[in-house]
C-alpha cells in the first residue's frame, strides 16, 4: 500500500509536448507510470510518446478517466493550468513548475478549497510510490518499495532521504515532495494525516527548512494524532535573516522561521530531529528500534 | 525585489496615496533652487539605500535651513550608509530624497503582506508608528490590529472601518483611511508587491492622512510581467557577486565563513552550509547550481567563488538525480582545469553513476579529494581549511 498514488494510478501531463513535459513523461513511462495521454491546446488529435493528446484537460479526462495530473507548464501559465484541472475533476494535481507569482497561488488556493483536488507543489519535485507510480522529476531507479513515508520542502534533500533509508534497508511507501514556494499545496500535516492511517508506511521523515511555520504547526499535530516514528531534519540553521535561500520561502523574516525554532517545537513533540543530513537514515534506525 | 522609497512614493502617488512634497537628488548641485521648489522652514533629508534602521545609522537629517539642507545632502551622497540592517560596509547612497516637513500630530503603524500562514493578503496596523513592528508585535501584540482579505471580493470597508476605529481615527479620517487602504491594495495587486508598509503613517495636524514612509517590495516571479518595475531594479545595493550570479543563473548569497561551497537545490544547499557548521568550519556562501550542473555553470560557480579573497577550501556536493553523477564530474575537471583553483577542493557526489564520478576525479591529476559520503566531505573540507591557516 501506498499514499495518494499507486500502479492504478490513471495520469496525464499538462505541458505533454514541451521539452520538460516529453522529457519527464517519457521518464515516468519508463517507470511504469500509467500515463494515459496529455494536454497541449492547439494540439489536440495528435500523438507524443505514442500517446494521445488533447486540447484541453476536460477532454483529457473524458477520454482516458484519468484522476490525477503533472503540470510542465511555464510560471506564467501555471495557475490556469492548475484551475483548469481542478475544473475539470482531476483529483490530484501535480505542479512542478517553479516561479510562480505569489499572488496567482493565493487565487488558486482559494478556489481550490471550493473542491475536493489536492494540489502538490508548485516548485517541487513531485509524487512517487516506488515500485508503482512516478509523478515528477525524481529519479526514479534509486527509490525502493518500502515502509517509511518521506515528505519534504526541498528536492535534492528529498533524494538525500530517499537514498539513506534505501540504503538502511527500510525503502519508502511514498515520498511527497510539497515544494519551497510560501503558499503551496498539501502541507506537512495533510501528509503526516495520510501517512499516519497507511498501514504500510511504518515511520515517517519530514524535512523542513526555514520559513513560515509550517514545521511548528506540523508539530502540534505530531503531539496529538501523529503515533508512528517521525525523523525530522530542518535546513538553514547556518541562513542569515533576511536573505531568501533559493527557495521563494525559504527566508527568515525578523523572529519568524528561524530553523532553531522549529527543530525545539519538532523536539518538544517527540519527533527525532537530526542536526545533520548525513543522519537521516541511521535517525531513522533510531527512532523504529526506540 | 525592493524598490528605494522614492520609487515606492511615486507609486504611492500614482495610485492616490498622499506623500509629502519632495524630489530626489543625485548631485549636490541640484541643491540650487530646490528651498523655492519645496517653500517650507524645515526638510528633511533622506538616503536612499535598500535597508531599514536609516534614521538609527544617520542617513536621515531633519535641517532648518538653506545651508544645512546643503551640507546634509553633502554628507549623505556618494557615501557608504552603515544601518543596523546592513554589514559593516553598508549600502552606496547615490541618491537622497529632501522633502517638506509637515506637521504631525500622530504616527500609525500600517502594513499589507502575503500572509503565508492564513495564505491570503492580511493587513496590519498599530497605533505604534514609527516604531519596529517586529518589536511592537513582540512586546505589546495586542497593539497591532489586523484583517485578512479574502481574494473572491477584495479589501471591504468593514475591514477598513475595523482597523480605523481601532486606531481612533475619527470624522473624515474614518473615509480618507478606508480610501487609502483601498488604493494600496490595488498598488500590491496591480503590481504584484508581496510587501507594502508605510511606517509612520501620519495624520498631520490639520487631520490629514499622508505617507511618510514607504516600503514597497515586488514579487521576483512576477516581474516578467512588469517591465517597467523591472527597470527599476538599482543593482548598486547589492552585493557585486551576488548580482553576478545571478547573470549566470547561479542562486549566490555571501556570507562570512572561509569554507565555499557549491550544491545542487536550495535545501541542499542550506543543509551543506549547516553541515560544514556542525563540523566545526563556516561557511563562506549558499550556492545552488540548479538541476542541471553543466561545466559552463561549474566555471562561472568556481570563479564566483575564488572571487571571495576568504575562500581558503571548496566543498562540491552534488546529489546526482536525473543528470549523471559521470557527466557531473566531467564538468567539475573541465571547470577546475578552466578556472586555476589554487585551494583545496573535495567533491561529493552520490545518486545516479557516482562511482563513476568519483572514479573520474580520483583518475585525474588534479589536487582534487573525494568523500563518497557528507560526513566524510564535512569532515576532509574542514581540515583542508585549518590546515591552510596553519
Amino acid at each position: 500500500m501506498s499514499v495518494l498514488i499507486d500502479a492504478q494510478t490513471g495520469v496525464i501531463c499538462q505541458g505533454f509536448t514541451g521539452a520538460q513535459g516529453t522529457f519527464h513523461s517519457r521518464q515516468a513511462l519508463e517507470y511504469g507510470t500509467r500515463l494515459l495521454g496529455g494536454v497541449t491546446p492547439g494540439k489536440g488529435g495528435q500523438l507524443h510518446l505514442e500517446l494521445p493528446v488533447f486540447n484541453t484537460v476536460q477532454e483529457a479526462v473524458d477520454a482516458t478517466a484519468a484522476v490525477a495530473t503533472m503540470i510542465y507548464v511555464p510560471a506564467a501559465f501555471a495557475a490556469d493550468a492548475i484551475l483548469e484541472a481542478a475544473a475539470a475533476g482531476i483529483k490530484l494535481i501535480v505542479c512542478i513548475t517553479e516561479g510562480i507569482p505569489v499572488l496567482d497561488m493565493l487565487r488558486v488556493k482559494a478556489v481550490l478549497r471550493e473542491t475536493d483536488a489536492r494540489l502538490i507543489g508548485p516548485n517541487c519535485p513531485g509524487v512517487i510510490t516506488p515500485g508503482a507510480c512516478k509523478i515528477g522529476i525524481m529519479p526514479g531507479p534509486m527509490h525502493t518499495p518500502g515502509t517509511i513515508g518521506i515528505v519534504s520542502r526541498s528536492g535534492t534533500l528529498t533524494y538525500e532521504a530517499v537514498f539513506q533509508t534505501s540504503r538502511c534497508g527500510f525503502g519508502q511507501s511514498t515520498c511527497i515532495g510539497i515544494g519551497g514556494d510560501p503558499i503551496h499545496g498539501m502541507d506537512f500535516i495533510d501528509c503526516l494525516k495520510l501517512f499516519e492511517a497507511d498501514a504500510d508506511t511504518h515511520g515517517i521523515v519530514m524535512i523542513g527548512e526555514i520559513g513560515g511555520n509550517d514545521e511548528e504547526l506540523a508539530a502540534d499535530y505530531i503531539r496529538q494524532h501523529v503515533s508512528k516514528p517521525v525523523v525530522a531534519y530542518i535546513a538553514g540553521v547556518t541562513a542569515p535573516p533576511g536573505k531568501r535561500m533559493g527557495h521563494a520561502g525559504a527566508i527568515i523574516s525578523g523572529s519568524q522561521g528561524t530553523a532553531e525554532a522549529k527543530i525545539s517545537a519538532l523536539e518538544a513533540a517527540g519527533v527525532k530531529v537530526v542536526r545533520s543530513p548525513a543522519e537521516i537514515g541511521t535517525g531513522m534506525q533510531a527512532a523504529m528500534s526506540g | 525585489m525592493h524598490l528605494h522609497e522614492y520609487q515606492a512614493k511615486q507609486l504611492f502617488s500614482d495610485y492616490g496615496i498622499p506623500v509629502p512634497k519632495g524630489r530626489l537628488l543625485a548631485s549636490v548641485d541640484e541643491v540650487a533652487g530646490l528651498a523655492e521648489e519645496l517653500p517650507g522652514s524645515a526638510w528633511v533629508v533622506k538616503a536612499q539605500v535598500h535597508a531599514g534602521g536609516r534614521g538609527k545609522g544617520g542617513g536621515i537629517k531633519l535641517v532648518e535651513d538653506v545651508q544645512s539642507l546643503q551640507d546634509a545632502v553633502r554628507g549623505l551622497l556618494g557615501t557608504q550608509l552603515v544601518t543596523p540592517q546592513t554589514d559593516d560596509e553598508g549600502l552606496p547612497v547615490n541618491s537622497v530624497l529632501v522633502e517638506q516637513t509637515v506637521p504631525i500630530a500622530r504616527e500609525i503603524y500600517f502594513g499589507m503582506l502575503v500572509d503565508r500562514s492564513r495564505q491570503r493578503v492580511g493587513l496590519m496596523a498599530s497605533k505604534s508608528g514609527g516604531m519596529n513592528i517586529e518589536e511592537v508585535a513582540a512586546t505589546d501584540p495586542d497593539a497591532i490590529v489586523t484583517e485578512s482579505i479574502n481574494p473572491a471580493v477584495g479589501l471591504q470597508g468593514y475591514q477598513c472601518r475595523n482597523l480605523a476605529f481601532a486606531l481612533d481615527l475619527t470624522g473624515k479620517q474614518i473615509g480618507s483611511f478606508t480610501k487609502l487602504l483601498q488604493a494600496a491594495y490595488k498598488l500590491l495587486l496591480d503590481c504584484d508587491a508581496g510587501l507594502l508598509e508605510i511606517n509612520p503613517l501620519v495624520v498631520t495636524e490639520a487631520g490629514e492622512l499622508m505617507a511618510l514612509d514607504a516600503k514597497v517590495d515586488l514579487d521576483d516571479n512576477a516581474l516578467f510581467r512588469h517591465p517597467q518595475l523591472s527597470a527599476l531594479h538599482d543593482a548598486s545595493q547589492e552585493d557585486e557577486r551576488e548580482h553576478a550570479a545571478a547573470q549566470h543563473d547561479l542562486n549566490y548569497i555571501r556570507l562570512h565563513g572561509n569554507i565555499a561551497c557549491m550544491v545542487n537545490g536550495a535545501g541542499l544547499a542550506m543543509a551543506t552550509m549547516d553541515l560544514i557548521k556542525l563540523h566545526g568550519g563556516t561557511p563562506a556562501n549558499f550556492l545552488d547550481v540548479g538541476g542541471g550542473a553543466t561545466a559552463e555553470k561549474v566555471a562561472e560557480a568556481f570563479k564566483l567563488i575564488l572571487s571571495d579573497p576568504q575562500v581558503e577550501a571548496i566543498l562540491v556536493n552534488i546529489f546526482g538525480g536525473i543528470v549523471r553523477c559521470d557527466l557531473i564530474a566531467e564538468g567539475i575537471l573541465q571547470a577546475i582545469n578552466e578556472v586555476s583553483v589554487d585551494v583545496p577542493i573535495v567533491v561529493r557526489l552520490e545518486g545516479t553513476n557516482a562511482a563513476a564520478g568519483l572514479e573520474m576525479i580520483a583518475q585525474s591529476s588534479l589536487a582534487v579529494e573525494t568523500a563518497s559520503d557528507l560526513t566524510e566531505a564535512a569532515d576532509k573540507v574542514v581540515a583542508a581549511a585549518q590546515e591552510r591557516q596553519t
